[in-house]
């Protein structure tokens, strides 16, 4: 057992050891393959080279700059569709509000008319029936006055029969009617 | 007592690659990895770019995202100058990162932990950078390694200094990718080569006893995925700042 592991132990170092001793293959430069294998790589190397630069790179190029293209004209396009929606609804507003005034200057106008008119319309009326009060109250004291009249001859009547029966003596008219007149005055008065 | 025994560097051997043909022209195991990163790249680009939708559809959004991100990591860090330097910065990423991802799965070979490669590549940026630097500032490129606002008496000081930070640029850029490549890759091999030792020493015992080196390696999994996309954005974010040192100059 113990052989077995300071032979696994030995062997460990084996590494070290081949380092050590120099044979490292990338060092062995008597090896004709260590010269020459940096001779195909400068030919492989120039090969990639040509085709990267010549084709593959401006290629990608191409195609990303294609894209920025693309991209550029698209958000420029979509720019000015902005532009237009906003110039669109811009105008779309201004009609709006100009409708809107117009609308409000027509309902004024109108309700000025319809006030103005009915002003007029009971202005009319309120004459008529002015009027026809002024008339009513021309009749109603043209009415009083004749039944006021009418009332004068029988009063005299009345007071000479009175007088007749109260003192059996027919007064004067000239006394009578003055008397009269005044006491019918004064009820006119009340 | 012939065990098995842990060959952590056995997976960095070269070998001729693509039959005898490959062999013929030197063509090794690790280009074969190098031609499918490669070939993975271009293949991505081509699914990807099948429809060129507006709205992208999963492998579209990966290859623009890929696309983004590196361009985005070239205009950040060197500037509007730096979409000069994209394809090749790209170039550069795209490859180091599937090299890296594909380096992970069983029986690929990881070609970026050969320090040949990641030096041939960071001498690459190096002279290149540095190239960009002279062709875009002349002479007047030395006076980078002249600081401004510095005392003259401590000029012949510095001097040395920043060209030997300089010289040390493309030591450092391939050093790092290389070291924590092979460094994952032969800590993998020690704790799976854990368990067959375990196993053959302890018997049952061992088996058991190996499920720790297996929890350590799945651990290792996920550290080693974070590594290889970080490794892959170091080497591409340093190319991008040496290129900013030599278009800029500060």
């Amino acid at each position: 057992m113990i052989r077995k592991l300071a032979f696994a132990l030995a062997l460990s170092m084996v590494p070290a050891a081949a380092m050590a001793e120099g044979t490292m293959p990338q060092m062995d430069f008597q090896n004709p393959l260590t010269k020459s294998q940096v001779e195909w790589m400068a030919v492989i190397l120039v090969v990639l080279y040509l085709v990267l630069s010549r084709w593959g790179l401006p290629q990608i190029g191409n195609v990303l700059e294609n894209r920025e293209r693309h991209i550029a004209s698209d958000l420029e396009a979509a720019h000015a569709a902005k532009a237009e929606a906003d110039r669109a609804v811009a105008e779309l507003n201004a009609t709006m509000k100009q409708a809107r005034d117009k609308a409000q200057a027509d309902i004024a106008k109108a309700e000025a008319e319809s006030k103005a008119k009915a002003f007029a319309d009971a202005k009319v009326l309120n004459d008529k029936l002015d009027a026809q009060l002024a008339y009513s109250e021309n009749q109603i004291s043209e009415a009083r006055n004749a039944a006021l009249a009418a009332i004068k001859p029988v009063a005299a009547d009345v007071a000479a029969t009175l007088m007749v029966r109260l003192t059996g003596k027919a007064p004067s008219e000239a006394t009578l009617t003055p008397e009269i007149d005044a006491a019918l005055l004064a009820r006119k008065a009340a | 007592m012939a065990g098995p025994s842990i060959d952590a560097l056995g997976q960095f051997r070269l070998s001729p690659g693509l039959g005898p043909l490959g062999a013929a022209v030197n063509f090794t195991n690790s280009n074969e990895a190098m031609l499918a990163s490669a070939a993975i790249i271009v293949v991505l680009f081509v699914l990807g770019l099948r429809s060129r939708a507006i709205v992208p559809g999963r492998l579209q959004a990966l290859i623009e995202l890929l696309y983004e991100f590196v361009r985005n990591m070239c205009v950040d860090t060197i500037g509007e100058e730096g979409l000069r330097f994209f394809p090749l910065v790209f170039t550069l990423f795209s490859f180091i990162l599937l090299g890296n991802l594909l380096g992970l799965f069983p029986y690929f070979f990881a070609f970026t932990s050969h320090i040949a490669v990641t030096l041939s590549l960071a001498l690459f940026v190096f002279v290149f950078s540095t190239g960009v630097g002279f062709y875009t500032h002349g002479f007047r490129f030395f006076k980078f390694f002249v600081p401004e606002g510095v005392p003259v008496w401590l000029l012949p000081l510095l001097v040395p200094i920043e060209i030997i930070s300089y010289l040390s640029r493309p030591v450092s850029l391939s050093v790092r990718l290389f070291a924590n490549m092979t460094a994952g890759h032969v800590m993998w091999e020690v704790f799976a080569g854990f368990m067959l030792l375990l196993t053959a020493s302890f018997g049952v015992l061992g088996a058991f006893a190996s499920v720790v080196p297996l929890g350590l390696n799945v651990a290792l999994v996920a550290l080693e995925l974070l590594v290889a996309g970080l490794q892959a954005y170091v080497f591409a974010i340093l190319t991008c700042l040496y290129l900013h040192d030599a278009v800029h100059m500060h």
